[in-house]
């Protein structure tokens, strides 16, 4: 067995109290989740909660309830995590219920849904808050029957003593447990003891999503709820210059409408505050229909920005990014890419003598490869909930990276990250695009000006071109093969707007004596972002349908070249 | 604004919109039922998707005052407790990822079934066709539907 620290954790762990009245916790949430429940199952809920932990809580009857950390958007993690905790806790799958917790970055620590992390960074602490709670129910057991802990075992949510004959379901021993101190470590089952990971289990929101149950972002709803749509520049390089919203006011069912500004002076921006539209005009009113019909008679004055470098503090440390002036287009880009993709781009790896083995080949096989700017197009439009009332706010949006926007909606509003509540909602897809959650910012400011509750929506069309896009890339590839066809060279230009997409040190580089890596990039007012790893997915079907080619043209199979490993 | 009487799931509603609003915001707005999603306004995605007396119609172009006396059938509506054959087959094959575009596919399937109980594989292909899903559910949807169809005929 894995003996495991639980001090990493501790953290995100609350202290396992009793709460009143013995330890009866029924939350807003858990009311709000019996709504459409029949009544048998609600007689089957229990009359009293015990939290053990952050992510858990059990009941009088042994239903456990799990909190699952992270926000979903499809890949249903609100499944696979729950049932980390439940594995090590060690119940009946069909006993427990799945809660989306809220933001909350002390109890559920770092809840990114995205980069391929959810499983692999839940992985270790989900089970370790399963393992805890079983053995603080085992640590009840044995005081109350006055028996070593180590002949305390558990199957399916009951303890057993085997020598006295002694068992309990976890609801008997849920109060008794809460008031205990969360153990300072824990053994974490092997992987051949697993009962629930490993097995295919139903998504457990299969059944309200095919009964349409409210569920997503764009379903949230309170009362007295506005509905906000913002106007966005008709291109990128564009920003506000003037609105005459006369005529949009005038019409049915409109409030109001203000500019925002998504951030305040000297805010320094961190890696997903990704923003081309940072000064905007919302128009909010009654319902989605009317305030999409005024939004059109809007009169808004644009004016082209004037180019600016800046300054981000992203993952990879602080980088400058220079955003130029003017309005861009396929034609222009198009132009400078074959200029650039013409001229020798800069040197970033080269080994041996790739020149001289191009001029001695017997034959040069070439290629090039390219991506256009792409749209995420997550099946369900941006949006967000925000009621800002005085000092608090409360959001409830579709979101992948919560914690990262609470410093841009604190500064923004001018209200303490303290006081901002988050329910994360699920979202109708994300791909990347709502990690950079502007339009939760956006939905903030909007409320606090129209002292409201609002829902901001964009519409696809906002969607589709207010992108942070994957980026343009492309790659020519250069192969020399001798008169025996082997290769003996290999050259990679590669560039894209903004960025290029080389990764220089990347196989094939190492594995040829003659290789060559160049680069180029094309500076652009265009806002892109995270989808499916854009560099790496780019580059290896390059360099994949590029490999595959030579070895056609080599007229061998592409293992058998003879790599220098 | 007009005031508008509605059959919908069975039931009537009075509403009071102006005529040329979209069944989809209806639904969404004034009658709280968000089961039927927004993906695109322009007819064009499928997520809209409802019944009108039985028939399959996008909610975002068909404008309030063009329902009369129609029945209109929303997923809440489909069936009482998730037991239609076609969220039956959604279940067991377990369809969704996302989620969002899953009613508008059973509502497609429902209506399409309630007219060819013996589709073969490309009739389904053709049927489902418009409903767009960006997570690619595609191929358990087709699964589904050939499921449902199999139920639905015992
Ligand atoms: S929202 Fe109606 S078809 Fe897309
Ligand atoms: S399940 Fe996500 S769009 Fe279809």
């Amino acid at each position: 067995m894995t003996l495991i620290k639980t001090s990493i954790g501790r953290r995100s762990f609350l202290k396992s109290t009793a709460l009143a009245g013995g330890g009866m916790m029924l939350g807003f949430n858990w009311l709000a989740s019996c709504k459409g429940k029949t009544e048998e199952e609600i007689l089957a809920m229990p009359k009293e909660w015990f939290e053990i932990n952050s992510y858990l809580k059990i009941g009088d009857n042994g239903v456990v309830t799990i909190y699952t950390p992270n926000p979903e958007f499809g890949q249903n993690i609100r499944t696979s995590m729950p049932m980390l905790v439940a594995e090590e806790l060690d119940v009946d799958w069909e006993n427990v219920i799945v809660e989306q917790a809220p933001y909350h970055a002390e109890k559920y620590g770092f809840q990114f849904t995205g980069g391929s992390q959810g499983i692999r960074a839940r992985w270790e602490p989900l089970r370790m808050a399963g393992a805890s709670a079983r053995q603080m129910l085992r640590e009840a057991a044995a005081q109350t029957w006055q028996v070593p802990l180590e002949e305390i075992t558990t199957v399916d949510g009951v303890l057993h003593h085997k020598t006295t004959k002694n068992s309990a379901g976890y609801g008997e021993m849920a109060s008794a447990a809460a008031k205990l101190t969360v153990p300072e470590e824990v053994q974490l089952k092997e992987v051949k003891d697993f009962k629930i990971i490993g097995k295919s289990r139903k998504n457990v929101d299969a059944k309200d999503i095919v009964r349409g149950k409210p569920m997503f972002g764009s379903d949230y709803r309170t009362e007295g709820m506005l509905i906000a749509m913002i106007e966005h520049p008709p291109a990128f390089g564009m920003t506000l210059e003037s609105v005459d919203d006369a005529e949009a006011k005038a019409m049915p069912g409109i409030k109001d409408v203000v500019t925002i500004k998504s951030f305040k002076e000297g805010f320094e921006k961190g890696g997903f505050d990704t923003n081309a539209f940072p000064e905007l005009v919302a128009i909010v009113g009654n319902s989605s229909w009317e305030v999409m019909q005024a939004k059109k008679k809007l009169k808004v004055a644009w004016k082209p920005i004037t180019g600016y470098s800046e300054t981000i503090a992203g993952f990879r440390g602080k980088e400058t990014k220079n955003i130029p002036a003017g309005l861009e287009s396929t034609t222009t880009h198009q132009t400078k890419m074959a200029e650039l993709a013409g001229k020798p781009g800069k040197i970033v790896r080269k080994d041996g003598t790739p020149e001289a083995a191009f001029k001695n080949a017997a034959k040069i096989i070439e290629s090039s490869y390219s991506a256009p700017f792409l749209a995420h197009n997550s099946m369900e439009p941006l949006n967000a909930f925000a009621h800002v009332e005085g000092d608090k706010v409360k959001i409830a949006a579709p979101i992948q990276i919560p914690s990262l926007i609470i410093p841009t909606l604190a500064s923004s509003l001018g209200i303490p990250a303290e006081n901002i509540d988050m329910e994360l909602p699920r979202m109708g897809g994300g791909f990347g695009r709502k990690a950079y959650a502007h339009y939760v910012v956006e939905a903030a400011l909007i409320s606090q000006k129209v002292n409201a509750p609002i829902k901001l929506m964009y519409t696809r069309e906002d969607d589709m071109t207010n992108g942070i896009y994957r980026p343009t890339y492309q790659a020519t590839y250069r192969a020399a093969l001798d008169e025996h066809n082997n290769l003996t060279a290999l050259h990679i230009k590669a560039g894209g707007i903004p960025e290029s997409p080389l990764f220089a040190n990347r196989f094939p580089a190492g594995a040829l004596d003659n290789y060559m890596a160049q680069e180029w990039s094309i500076d652009s007012n265009i806002t892109i972002g995270a989808f499916r790893a854009p560099r790496s997915n780019f580059m290896a079907g390059a360099e994949q349908s590029f490999l595959d080619e030579v070895a056609e043209a080599a007229g061998r199979i592409l293992f058998n070249f003879d790599w220098t490993y | 604004m007009a005031t508008f009487n509605l059959k919908i799931n069975g039931k009537t509603q009075e509403v009071d919109v102006n005529p040329n609003t979209p069944m989809l915001w209806v639904l969404r707005d004034h009658l709280k039922l968000v089961g039927t999603k927004y993906g695109c306004g322009i007819a064009q995605c499928g997520a809209c998707t409802v019944h009108l007396d039985g028939v399959a119609v996008r909610a975002c172009m068909t404008t309030i005052s063009a329902v009369g006396n129609q029945e209109v059938t929303t997923i809440e509506g489909l069936s009482e407790n998730a037991d239609h054959p076609v969220q039956k087959a959604w279940l067991e094959v377990d369809v969704p990822q996302c989620g969002y575009c899953q009613a508008g596919q059973i509502m497609t399937a429902a209506a399409f079934l309630e007219k060819n109980s013996n589709p073969s594989d490309s009739e389904i292909e053709m049927a489902m066709n418009g409903n767009i899903c960006r997570c690619g559910t595609y191929t358990r949807i087709k699964k589904a539907v050939k499921i449902a169809a199999k139920t639905a005929n015992v």
